[in-house]
């Protein structure tokens, strides 16, 4: 630990940032030194995103000072960072969809001979820089658009070094990666270690910082926790440093109790463009049943196509054991069907920000408060007043923009939005990413709640913790098929990783993570 | 009250009105006439078309779209109405709705391109002008149509049946009060708005979003060949390109007046202030007797001055 | 192998609107009684080519995902200036021409300035920025007239030994002296890259300040340019605002046809000149199967519908509909 505090190459200190009201980073820490990886750690809305935002020039903090090589820097845009040695691969794609993968690759800074790009001298480039990051499938003439997700974010790597930076920072890199990729991504990142470069490397994933990892940095609520050398804490500290001390008992009791009776909704079979492949499933009034694996593993587009959105779906849906045509969202939120789905990202699916609080939350709902072709505004504000005190919306009045309100508030209100339609079956797509552990409490109660008062619930979550918490039933999906379904007592963090790996399952001994988390100090 | 009532008035807007209070004093320095109740009635009854115009245009660009098409659809109605009025008496009585409808027609196929083929606004609108331009040039040279407004058309453009305001005004009071019930009172003024802001939050919250934009170009269709009727009945005939002459006051009077042009943004008391400004500073330009070339000059720049003024677009990043 | 494959892609709306207007002419020399004369190329050039430089104009912004709607009025702007200087000896001509193509620049920077640094919206601002052009076009020829150098006019709008029409090769030179070394640019890649995601381009580190100033800079020179030709041809100078609205909508409807989307970020000038070339062949086909001229515009607005319909051809592939929705 001493060696690293010697000659950083990059250190950030008391480095704060704000938006709005909310707080995205409070005196924050961070010191990368040559040749080492340094995992940042911390749970998605602890600051990790707005640490190397900072660090990459995308933002600029409000506070604090950065050093690099010991000189103070200051990058006011990303342009300067890149400049400085630093490059960034950030989780949402920085790549230009219409230009080709060679153009991408060397966008910052192409290869010019008499003041033109030099395409040949560009297409070497490309193809250096993807056999580097073990990606000599993807041609370089192709354009990004044509790419599937996890190939483009190989190109995103390839680009980052093709600027040969002298400070390399993944955020969620692997995310989209299929396992042979990230088993290439990682040798590529020791490769890079060996030749002396930094690496701030960001994960939620404990196995994969185990590999990699030479130092540790946890950040959470937007504040730094503490930096340590990778091996000296058990995954267990590591686990409670991460997600504190609060997060003891925060899931609802589960019914002891399976709800019987005839299933609210009930899919066979269904299929859709080689993504997702005979999927079954029942959930009965009263269950939650969430959706596991690895990220992309077609989840979000099951409850796309169950929704109505996706074209092509094949096999058989039944809604209160009659077989239904869910052709678009329209006909989902329908009477007959009572579907709703909380969508993905929040703020371009879900919300218009710069509208009222009254506008969005009666949106889903407005041909309820119609009278005479007119809405009826009494109707209309009892009930939204209703959805605000039920989900302790805080929100000042229902005038003004969405947009001013925290991320935990906006979620609330594309929940209220369709509890206004008063639905009977609520899918949920990560509802909880990017919002405060406050709101995330008051939204595992109300799940439950809702299922208590006899709603059927598909909840999908990135987050291992709150299937084991939430969920009566988790199906981890795989490559689009159903990989395995845990129920009860199976559902742990070793189950959960082990099968979203599509290994076998493991035994049950040994201390799972998660019941370590939750089990009493 | 009052104070009350100006904080939740759009900034953009005050500015408006209070260019149009200067720019009235300004022009009373010049001459006595501008403050004069029969100068500003004369305004406003030519305000009036421009006003029912922008109704229309101004539903599409809060959806984010933009109506090309808007001038020649002008001209349809003022010479399609003209047209059925040469065709006997049921054709001079249903001059006026049969122009209507022919505009409707045109902003109906606006709409279907624009939601069902998706083709941007901009260009689709383009193409249906040119093809509104080829039909009544083909219109005038075959058939030798009618082109002079029949009786009712020039009363309701030019006469002042009630309490001495312009007919005109009385008609762009109707076609307001129906836009602005439309906007604040339905669900559909809802839609029009979060389909400027969001469309893909407006489609996932189960809202057929493409019989919106389809009924917004069609009442905008309507509405500009609505206001190309009372053209036809201010000038007493029809002419081709007749619309011609709009489309730049159009589109910078729902600007000005804060709609913006990416959607989602706006209220129509914005253009009714902007529909006023830009037919003072006409009238004005032309009161002073520039040359049509300082007019021009003078025009446009002072468009870009109030667009730099209050107009602009917040950064982004 | 497979580099073609992704070359020719790429180039998939260029090599239709070449397909197009190829066939076009080739049936309307065919037609024509006097068959393919050094006069009738030299007339069918001059109009295709005013076109195609506008239709190069309105590309660049285009291609940022902007727009620019005064191409029409600096076109008329610069041919009115060009009727008033460009007379007199040689020396004085080429300054002349200098000139003209300055005052292209320079509306191009106006219209660049402020949509850039003024953050007005791309639309708005040039609608009203192109009336203040075409008030100073006015104010330089309040009415039709004016003369040019005649030399110069005839060796420009003529036709070069062999029956070669002059202003294709000024087209030619055009697109080879100022189009292609911007599209190998580091500023023209960055007007893609703008256009394509001007979020992915700020991440990038790309000038996308710098590149969109410039696309508007050089879509007042190429107006410009087809300004100057326009008084080669007509040796005089017209401030009529018809013409510049209808060059400005045509030029969109080149740029459409020749395969740009109006989204930003992919096709190219090459493609607006030949989109030009479809459009002006339109009327010349109607001459020839002796339809009257006034059929013109409902088959330029049919074309340029049936063009861009075409384009919803890919809703059919589409298997998420949230691709629909923005």
């Amino acid at each position: 630990m001493d060696d690293m505090r010697v000659a950083p190459l990059f250190r950030m200190e008391g480095v704060s940032k704000r938006y709005g009201g909310v707080r995205a980073l409070e005196d924050a820490r961070l010191d990368c030194s040559r040749g080492r990886i340094h995992a940042v750690l911390g749970e998605n809305g602890a600051g990790k995103s707005t640490l190397i935002k900072i660090m990459a020039g995308v933002v600029q903090p409000d506070s604090g000072t950065m050093q690099l090589a010991g000189r103070p820097v200051v990058f006011r845009n990303p342009a300067a960072a890149t400049a400085a040695g630093i490059v960034c691969i950030f989780q949402e794609l920085s790549l230009l969809p219409d230009l080709t993968v060679a153009d991408n690759i060397a966008i910052a800074n192409p290869p010019r001979r008499y003041g033109l790009i030099d395409r040949r001298a560009q297409r070497r480039l490309a193809e250096a820089a993807l056999a580097r990051a073990g990606a000599e499938d993807i041609h370089p003439l192709a354009p990004v658009k044509d790419l599937p997700l996890s190939r483009r974010q190989m190109v995103e790597i390839a680009k980052a070094l093709a600027q040969d930076p002298k400070i390399l920072i993944l955020d969620e890199a692997t995310s989209a990666l299929t396992a042979a990729d990230v088993a290439k991504v990682f040798a590529v990142l020791k490769q890079l270690r060996e030749d002396g470069l930094a690496i701030v490397y960001i994960s939620h994933r404990m196995h994969e910082i185990a590999e990699l990892a030479d130092d540790c940095t946890v950040y959470r609520n937007g504040g730094f926790v503490a930096t340590f050398a990778a091996g000296t804490k058990s995954d267990e500290a590591i686990v409670e440093m991460i997600i504190g001390r609060e997060y003891k008992s925060v899931f609802p009791p589960k019914p002891a109790a399976k709800p019987l009776g005839p299933p609210a909704l009930a899919i066979t079979e269904l299929s859709w463009a080689g993504q997702l492949k005979s999927i079954s499933l029942a959930i009965r009034p009263g269950e939650v049943v969430g959706l596991g694996g690895l990220d992309g593993q077609g989840q979000r587009e099951l409850l796309l196509a169950l929704f109505g959105v996706l074209v092509g779906v094949t096999g058989k849906v039944e809604v209160g054991g009659k077989p239904v045509a869910v052709a678009s969202p329209r006909a989902a939120k329908a009477n007959a069907v009572g579907m709703a789905l909380i969508p993905e990202d929040r703020k371009t699916e879900g919300l218009m920000l710069p509208m009222s609080v009254r506008d969005n939350l009666s949106f889903a709902a407005l041909e309820r408060f119609q009278q005479f072709g007119l809405i009826d505004r009494q109707r209309e504000a009892a009930e939204i007043g209703e959805v605000i005190k039920l989900l302790q919306i805080r929100c000042d009045g229902t005038d003004g923009p969405v947009a001013a309100l925290s991320g935990g508030n906006q979620q609330k209100i594309v929940i209220g939005k369709w509890l206004m339609t008063k639905p009977e079956i609520i899918l949920l797509n990560d509802p909880t990413r990017g919002i405060d552990v406050g709101t995330k409490q008051e939204l595992y109660q109300l799940l439950r709640r809702l299922a208590d008062q006899g709603a059927a619930i598909l909840f999908y979550s990135t987050d291992y913790d709150e299937l084991i918490g939430c969920c009566d039933r988790v199906l981890v999906l795989y490559d689009g098929a159903i990989a395995r379904v845990l129920e009860g007592g199976e559902i742990t963090e070793r189950n959960l990783v082990a099968s979203a790996l599509n290994l076998p399952a493991a035994h049950r001994h040994g201390v799972p993570l998660a019941s370590v988390a939750q089990a009493p100090a | 009250m009052l104070a009350g009532i100006v904080k939740r008035v759009d900034p953009a807007v005050l500015a408006v009105f209070a260019c149009i209070v200067l720019l009235l004093l300004g022009g009373s320095l010049y001459s006595r006439n501008f403050l004069s109740p029969e100068y500003l009635l004369q305004q406003l009854n030519v305000a009036a078309f421009l006003g029912i115009i922008a109704s229309g245009v101004m539903l599409v660009v809060l959806l984010g779209h933009i109506d090309l098409s808007m001038p020649w659809v002008v001209t349809i109605g003022g010479m399609m109405s003209t047209a059925a009025a040469g065709w006997g008496d049921l054709g001079a009585a249903l001059a006026i709705p049969f122009g209507i409808v022919c505009g409707l027609a045109v902003g109906l196929i606006n709409g279907l391109g624009v939601a069902f083929l998706r083709v941007p606004s901009m260009i689709f609108t383009l193409g249906m002008n040119a093809i509104a331009q080829g039909l009544m040039v083909l219109h005038t040279s075959g058939f030798a149509p009618q082109d002079h407004a029949t009786r009712t058309m020039h009363l309701i453009a030019v006469e002042r049946s009630i309490l001495g305001i312009p007919n005109a005004l009385w008609i762009w009071a109707v076609v307001g009060a129906a836009v602005v019930i439309l906007l604040k009172r339905t669900a559909f003024g809802r839609r029009v708005y979060a389909i400027g802001n969001r469309e893909r939050a407006v489609y996932l919250s189960g809202v057929d979003a493409r019989r919106v934009v389809v009924a917004c170009f069609a009442v905008a269709g309507a509405c500009s060949a609505f206001a190309g009727v009372l053209l036809a009945g201010y000038s007493t005939k029809a002419y081709q390109a007749m619309g011609d002459p709009y489309l730049l006051p159009v589109i910078a009077a729902v600007v000005l007046g804060g709609t913006s042009i990416l959607g989602g943004r706006g209220t129509y008391l914005g253009t009714v202030a902007g529909v006023t400004l830009i037919t003072l500073l006409q009238s004005i330009l032309s009161v002073v007797q520039m040359p049509e070339a300082g007019r021009q000059i003078t025009y446009g720049a002072l468009i870009v001055a109030m667009l730099l003024f209050y107009g602009r677009e917040r950064l982004q990043h | 192998m497979k580099d073609w494959n992704y070359r020719l892609a790429e180039q998939r709306g260029l090599i239709l609107a070449i397909a197009v207007f190829t066939a076009m002419f080739a049936f309307y020399i065919a037609k024509h009684p006097a068959g393919l004369t050094a006069n009738v190329a030299t007339t069918a050039a001059n109009k295709g080519v005013l076109l195609a430089l506008v239709g190069m104009a309105q590309t660049i912004p285009v291609v940022t995902s902007g727009l620019d709607l005064s191409v029409g009025m600096v076109f008329v702007l610069a041919n009115c200036v060009a009727s008033k200087i460009m007379t007199g000896s040689p020396l004085a001509t080429a300054f002349g021409a200098l000139a003209v193509l300055a005052v292209g620049i320079l509306c191009g920077a106006i219209n660049g300035a402020v949509v850039v640094y003024g953050r007005l919206q791309p639309i708005i601002a040039t609608l009203a920025t192109g009336t203040i052009y075409y008030g100073l076009a006015l104010a330089l020829r309040p009415a039709p007239g004016g003369d040019i150098n005649t030399d110069f006019a005839d060796a420009v709008s003529g036709s070069l030994p062999g029956g070669i029409p002059a202003s294709l090769v000024l087209l030619v030179g055009v697109v080879a002296v100022v189009w292609i070394p911007y599209r190998r640019s580091v500023l023209g890649r960055a007007a893609y890259a703008v256009g394509s995601s001007e979020q992915a381009a700020y991440m990038s580190g790309v000038p996308i300040a710098t590149a969109k100033f410039l696309a508007y800079v050089l879509a007042g020179l190429f107006a410009a340019i087809a300004g100057l030709l326009l008084t080669c041809i007509t040796y005089s100078g017209e401030a009529s605002a018809a013409i510049g609205g209808s060059y400005t909508l045509n030029s969109i409807a080149a740029v459409v046809i020749g395969g740009t989307s109006l989204f930003g970020g992919s096709g190219g000038a090459i493609g607006s000149i030949f989109g030009a070339f479809v459009l002006r062949t339109i009327g010349d086909l109607l001459f020839v199967f002796d339809m009257d001229a006034l059929w013109q515009p409902l088959f330029l607005g049919a074309v340029l519908l049936v063009a861009v319909s075409l384009g919803s051809f890919r809703l059919l592939r589409i298997k998420n509909r949230l691709e629909l929705y923005r």
